[in-house]
Formats: structure tokens, C-alpha cells, sequence
């Protein structure tokens, strides 16, 4: 065989072995275990802290609150539809109690109940923000966690 | 963030919420354009010595180096536009074999080291191996290096580096296709996007590459000679010129055909392509990839194949086609990469593009990665000068 | 009768060999399928996760759109979404109006009076968990992967940035996190359903528009939706797939 290739051959077994070093350090250790992606992935992925925490666990201390809300038109919303992520206020110790947001702006209401033709009559029900009540809070009439029953 | 709240206000339509910002910026655009310019110059160089078309010669090594000092750019654009750039190297540990793109280090490992430096070294090992014994010094060194330990030059030897290297661009010219249609074919998969999802798109870039290496390799082998103070070699000039004109009718029917196609089937994404077009790549397309950077050169190399001499004139002209033909790909490019994330995946409506001058995806980075070929190619040919070779 | 039993005879030996043969290609052409298509293999044992989502009750108020984005540090910018939320608008003279302000999460105006609206509705969006998902095959590295429940998830350690997977998503469902510079999409909440709870956005949806459950699991509240809706996925064409299934999907969403 001729010098220069016996030569290159050398280099090119050399480089081919470089690389294979270096994949086998380089991948990680649990590459493959399931397809072709980092196994660990799939734990890591569990790892982050839920910030919605179910209203069961609203339930736990609010249980009066639960059970009016239940009974009225506002049963199928979660507590956390309107008051936001439960992690923090749930986690706080009792000196330093975080409060969730009690959100009774019109237009935070008008999220839902804002007059829209892609709304149906018969799914939700809807005012014309602009004529009904003008300038009022909704909850001066309504209690958000019983609508038609009358505010103090 | 800013910007992206002005970009807000220049949305056309309805577009999904997160494409407001393009994906793929100009140095996407500037990867495929540099990897066509390495096949393209390539395919020249083997024209020479596979289909034994003598005239051209003197452009052979021209085209390997310039081949060669573009490759050795090609991956840069890719990588410094990564969000991760310090990740690159799973691309090569961990490929996944369903990716169009996981591919791409070992065809450009498989051009870049088997084809081209391969082909460069046997074809310059005779002169390196001389060289290293004439010089002194710092660069006496530098050739030993380069000799990779072999200095033998008996004949047999060197009949060798001719068998192996004709060889190795027997490969080389299935390599190149392989190499650019496979960057087409980047694109053209993607069927979520209209714009690009299209079977020829591999067969286009292929074709572009070539128009755009040959116009290259042309300008480069003028350039040189004026710098050398060389009488230029027309009719080698000549020959360049009629290949850069069949590439050009080529490429030129086969995107017909693309449009052709698209405008007959006219399906659902028809409409919002239609604007597209029309609208927002006006310029670039009409005017800079099909009428100045196609047409005019086609009809300017057509109608010099019938002069004689005037070989002044010719020359102003090869070199105004040749610049022409660049920015006419450099910007078919550009309608393929941003023109196919204008509009929205919805057909609702667009957004919008700004190029910035500065910036990891501006105009200064995109002009720095095509001074740096150009760089290395005049250091190469000082490296390596193909007029300072030794007669056999 | 001797005729008969020749006839069976010969039925089951090309019987036999029809099933052969027929293995014998699909055995050789297997692994190439997995090559070029982006199967996945339904899984069938653990779950099989998917979304129904029942557009006769979504009222557009962008709760899951907000939750989500808490739940998931997702940026407050409306550049960035796990998931949204359209309101479509087609008007008398068939001109078809689509707008997201800040996905949803703002709430809606109507922007035409109700004399020229001919229809008008909502339409969530999210990663439709695609079973032939376009985005995982495209991933060059693997930093984006089907999870043995089906669903598409990222790998933030391992992804490049190189966003070919923003492009080959058909429903814009990814984009570029500006903070930890990788890509970002939604994961059905993957770190609350191994717990036991539901996606943020099935949580506070109040109209439950939203179904999630196991496909693979025949009792599941999202195989009772399934069954009683003529449902239909987004952009079917693209055989992608999805495991979104939309009730009262019209031809204009897309």
C-alpha cells in the first residue's frame, strides 16, 4: 500500500476513535432508557411545584364558602378561577398571611358575562357593560359566590 | 422586548400569538447560500477533472480552495444563531435519525474532511512535500506539517495521489448534491409550511447552488488575474460563462415549474401566497431574484455567446452577471427562509421583518461571516499558490 | 367432498403464504417506516393522554390562557403562549375575522355589530399533542420527545435553540422562551397530572369546555366526549394526528 494512504488511513482510524471517545463521555447517562431522549427528562419534567392547588384544598379551611358556592350558579367554577393560584396564600404561615386576589372590578367580571355574539344566551348569562348599571361595582348587587342572593 | 411591541402594531391579519417573531433570520439565509457556493464551486472544479473539460483548467484549484475556504465557514452561521450555541456538539453525539437536520455534521464532516481537504491535499502533496525542502524557517515547518510525515514522491506514489484523488471526486460529485440537495430538503419537509413544503425544493437549491458556485469560481479567477497582473485566460472565461449559463436555464425552469405549479394547483394556502408574493416580496422577488439576479444574466450570457472578441467588453460583463447572479440567489435565499415565515401558519394574516444592523442576527454579523471565506481563500492561495505549483 | 378438502387445502397453503409474505415485507420495511414517518406507537399499557374541547361551551373568558401562564412561568408578554384562545367572527358577506388579543386573557369586545355577525365563536388552542407529531421528528438532537404517555415534551437541558421545531409545528404552539433561551410549549401540565391533578387550564376553566383524560382508558370522562360529539382535530389534512378534539369545529379555524 502506498505511504500517503497507509498514512491517511491512520488518521482517519484515529479521528473515528476521537469521536467515539468523545460520544461516549459526552452523552448522557440516561439517553435512550425510553427513546431517543434523556430518560431523566421525564423526572425533571415532574419536578415543578403545582401553583393551582384544586379546590379541595380551599375547601379545607373554606368550607363555608365551598358549600354556598356549590349551591349556586357559580358551582362549576374552581375557587381558583377568580382568585387565582392557591400555592402561596396555602403556604403561608399564620404571621404573614398572603392573601389571594379578590378581583370585582366590572370589566373582571366582564371576562365572562360581557355581552359578545360569540357568547350563547343559553350558555352564559350576559350584560351590555356599558348600559347595565353604570359605574356601580357588580357586587354591590351580587355576591359572587351566590349571584341572585342579596348582598348585606 | 420592545421591539416586539412595535412589531405588534405592524401585524397584518391574524396571526397565531407566538409567530409574531421570525424563527429563522438572516443567517439562515446565509447558511444555505454558503453551502451552495462550496457545491456549486465544487461541481465546476470536477467538470475539469471527471468530464475531462480541458479549457477549464486553470480554474480547477481556484475552485477547490474557494470551495474549501467557504466550507470551512459554512457551519458558523448555524451554530452562532443557535440559542444554545454551547450545545452544538449533541447534534453530532446524539443525532436523531427523523431529523432532516441531525444529518448535517456528518455531511459536512463527509465533504468537508473525505472530499474536499482530502482532494486538495493529494492533488497539492507533490508541491507541499517540495516546498517543505526549498522553504526555511517558520514555513519550512509549516509544509513538513502538512506533509503528514510523507515525503515520498517516487513515481508509483505519486501515481497514486492522481488514482485516489480521481477517486475521491468520482464521490465528491454525488457528495455535493447530496450535500446541497439535503439542505434543500431542510425545507422543502416542512410541511406545515406551504412556502417551502415542495418536492422540487431540493432539486432548486441544487440547481441555485451550482449557478451561484460557478458565478463565484468566476469572479474569484477574475479577480485573481487582476491582482496578478495576468492576462486573463478567455477562453477558459468563455467556458465558465456557458456553464453558468446552462445552470441558469436550469434553475430557471425548474422554479418556473415550482411556480407554475403552485399557481395551477392553487391550493388551500394559495391565497395568502398570492399576498405574500405580491405584497411583502415584491422587491426581493420580482426584482432582485428573477429579473436582475435570472433574467439579466441570462439574456446577457446568451447574447455574448455570439460575439467574437470585444473581449474588454466581456469581461465587464461576465463580472456584472457574475455579482448580479450572487445577490440574485443570495436573495432567492432570503425569499425561501423569511419570505416562508411572513406570513402566518394560520392564513390568516402576516408579520412583519426587520433587519437590524447590528446585533447576533444583524447585518454586521451576517457581512462578518462572508468576509471570513474571502479571507481565508487569500490566505489559502498564499498558503498555497496554484500559479507557484511544480511543472511534472 | 374430496374436491372440498382440496379447495381448503389449497385456500389455506395461499392463506399461509399471503401472511408470510406479508410479514416478511412488513418485517424488512418496519424500521424504515420509523425512519420516515414520525410514528409512534400508541401505548398500551400506561395511559394515553388527550384533550377534548367542547366549543358549545367555551365562553371565551381566557382563564386557561392566564392560568397557564402562571402555572408555568410562561412570560407575561403576549408574544408568548402554552395556550390561547380565538374569537372567530364570520360576517354576512363571508369575510372571515379572526383576533387573540393577548390570547384571551384580557377578554374579548365584539368588534362588529350583531346585524352584520353571521356566526361568531371561540376556539382554545393548544399543543395538540400530535400522535405523528411533526415537531419531535424534526428535533435533531432529541431535546424534544413523544413521553411514554403521548405527549410532546421538552427537554430544556438538552435543546440547541435551533427552533426547526417551531417551524415544522403546524399550529404555532412553540416559541422561544425569552429567559431560559430554549424552546417552550405546553406539556398537559405534565408536573400536576403525574400528581394526580388536572392541567391548569382544565382547573379554572369555568364552563368545563375543557375535557382532559386517557384515551386509553374506556371509562374516562374524554372517551365519554368523544363518544357522544361528532369531534374533529385542527388542520386533519396534515395527519399529524392530534389528541385535541374539538366539538363544533368549523372549516374556517385553522
Amino acid at each position: 500500500m502506498p505511504p500517503q494512504i497507509k498514512r491517511l488511513a491512520l488518521l482517519f482510524v484515529l479521528f473515528i476513535g476521537l469521536f467515539l471517545t468523545l460520544k461516549y463521555f459526552l452523552t448522557p447517562k440516561s439517553f435512550g432508557e425510553f427513546g431517543h431522549y434523556r430518560g431523566l427528562a421525564l423526572e425533571e419534567g415532574k419536578l415543578k411545584v403545582p401553583e393551582y392547588t384544586g379546590q379541595k384544598a380551599c375547601a379545607e379551611c373554606h368550607d363555608d364558602m365551598m358549600v354556598l358556592k356549590m349551591a349556586n350558579e357559580h358551582a362549576s367554577l374552581s375557587c381558583e378561577t377568580c382568585h387565582g393560584a392557591g400555592r402561596i396564600h396555602i403556604s403561608s404561615v399564620d404571621s404573614v398571611v398572603v392573601s389571594p386576589p379578590k378581583p370585582n372590578t366590572r370589566e373582571f367580571c366582564g371576562i365572562c358575562h360581557a355581552k359578545n355574539a360569540a357568547r350563547k344566551a343559553d350558555n352564559i348569562k350576559q350584560i351590555d357593560l356599558k348600559e347595565h348599571n353604570k359605574g356601580e361595582l357588580c357586587t354591590k348587587c351580587h355576591n359572587p359566590h351566590s349571584p341572585w342572593q342579596e348582598t348585606k | 422586548m420592545q421591539h416586539l411591541y412595535e412589531m405588534l402594531s405592524k401585524v397584518d391579519g391574524y396571526i397565531y400569538p407566538n409567530e409574531i417573531e421570525l424563527n429563522w433570520s438572516i443567517l439562515i439565509v446565509l447558511y444555505p447560500f454558503i453551502t451552495g457556493l462550496v457545491a456549486g464551486a465544487f461541481i465546476l472544479a470536477s467538470l475539469e477533472r471527471v468530464f475531462k473539460v480541458k479549457v477549464l483548467k486553470p480554474t480547477y484549484t481556484i475552485a477547490l480552495l474557494t470551495a474549501l475556504s467557504f466550507m470551512m465557514v459554512a457551519t458558523l452561521p448555524l451554530i452562532s444563531h443557535l440559542a444554545q450555541p454551547q450545545r452544538f456538539y449533541e447534534i453530532m453525539i446524539t443525532p436523531h435519525l427523523t431529523s432532516a437536520m441531525a444529518i448535517f455534521g456528518f455531511v459536512y464532516l463527509w465533504y468537508l474532511m473525505v472530499v474536499l481537504l482530502l482532494e486538495i491535499w493529494l492533488d497539492y502533496r507533490r508541491d507541499i512535500v517540495l516546498w517543505s525542502q526549498e522553504k526555511t524557517g517558520v514555513m519550512k515547518r509549516v509544509y513538513k506539517i502538512l506533509t503528514l510525515g510523507v515525503t515520498d514522491l517516487s513515481e508509483s506514489t505519486v501515481k497514486w495521489d492522481d488514482k485516489l484523488g480521481y477517486f475521491i471526486t468520482i464521490i465528491g460529485i454525488p457528495s455535493a448534491f447530496l450535500l446541497h440537495g439535503y439542505v434543500g430538503f431542510i425545507f422543502g419537509s416542512v410541511k406545515a409550511n406551504p412556502w417551502w413544503s415542495t418536492v422540487l425544493m431540493p432539486v432548486i437549491f441544487l440547481f441555485s447552488a451550482m449557478v451561484s458556485g460557478i458565478a463565484l469560481v468566476m469572479i474569484v479567477f477574475m479577480v485573481v488575474n487582476y491582482i496578478r497582473k495576468q492576462v486573463i485566460d478567455m477562453a477558459c472565461l468563455n467556458e465558465i460563462a456557458k456553464y453558468l449559463l446552462i445552470a441558469l436555464i436550469l434553475d430557471f425552469a425548474l422554479e418556473g415549474l415550482d411556480q407554475v405549479h403552485r399557481i395551477y394547483e392553487a391550493e388551500e394556502s394559495f391565497n395568502i401566497l398570492d399576498i405574500l408574493v405580491k405584497g411583502k416580496l415584491t422587491y426581493t422577488l420580482f426584482l432582485f431574484q428573477w429579473f436582475l439576479g435570472m433574467i439579466v444574466p441570462m439574456v446577457t450570457l446568451a447574447t455574448l455567446q455570439f460575439v467574437k472578441n470585444r473581449n474588454k467588453l466581456k469581461k465587464r460583463l461576465y463580472m456584472m452577471t457574475g455579482i448580479l447572479v450572487l445577490c440574485g440567489i443570495f436573495f432567492m435565499r432570503w425569499n425561501v427562509v423569511v419570505g416562508g415565515q411572513l406570513f402566518s401558519k394560520s392564513f390568516y394574516g402576516f408579520t412583519t421583518f426587520k433587519l437590524h444592523l447590528i446585533g447576533s442576527e444583524g447585518i454586521m454579523m451576517a457581512a462578518l461571516w462572508l468576509i471570513l471565506p474571502c479571507t481565508i481563500l487569500a490566505f489559502l492561495f498564499w498558503l498555497l499558490p496554484p500559479w507557484k505549483r511544480h511543472e511534472v | 367432498m374430496a374436491r372440498d378438502e382440496v379447495k381448503s387445502r389449497r385456500d389455506f397453503l395461499s392463506k399461509a403464504a399471503m401472511v408470510a409474505g406479508g410479514l416478511f415485507i412488513s418485517a424488512g420495511a418496519s424500521p424504515f417506516a420509523s425512519l420516515l414517518y414520525a410514528t409512534e406507537r400508541k401505548s398500551k399499557t400506561g395511559p394515553w393522554y388527550g384533550m377534548g374541547i367542547d366549543l358549545e361551551k367555551c365562553i371565551g373568558c381566557g382563564r386557561c390562557a392566564d392560568a397557564c401562564k402562571t402555572e408555568n412561568n410562561v412570560p407575561r408578554e403576549p408574544f408568548f403562549f402554552r395556550t390561547w384562545v380565538e374569537q372567530y367572527t364570520i360576517l354576512n358577506d363571508g369575510t372571515v375575522h379572526v383576533e387573540s388579543p393577548n390570547g384571551g386573557i384580557d377578554g374579548f369586545s365584539q368588534k362588529f355589530p350583531d346585524e352584520e355577525i353571521f356566526k361568531s365563536f371561540f376556539v382554545p388552542k393548544m399543543c395538540n399533542h400530535c400522535a405523528k407529531s411533526p415537531c419531535t421528528q424534526v428535533c435533531p438532537v432529541g431535546a424534544t420527545f413523544t413521553s411514554p404517555e403521548g405527549l410532546s415534551l421538552v427537554d430544556p437541558t438538552y435543546c440547541l435553540g435551533c427552533r426547526y421545531c417551531v417551524q415544522a409545528c403546524p399550529y404555532g404552539c412553540r416559541y422561544i422562551h425569552p429567559v431560559t433561551h430554549v424552546v417552550d410549549k405546553c406539556t398537559m401540565c405534565y408536573h400536576r397530572i403525574t400528581k394526580g391533578l388536572l392541567p391548569a387550564c382544565v382547573e379554572v376553566c369555568p364552563k368545563h369546555a375543557k375535557i382532559f383524560g386517557d384515551l386509553n382508558d374506556p371509562k374516562s370522562e374524554l372517551v365519554k366526549f368523544m363518544k357522544d360529539h361528532s369531534w374533529q382535530v385542527l388542520k386533519p389534512h396534515m395527519n399529524t394526528e392530534p389528541k385535541v378534539f374539538y366539538n363544533q369545529l368549523r372549516a374556517e379555524v385553522r
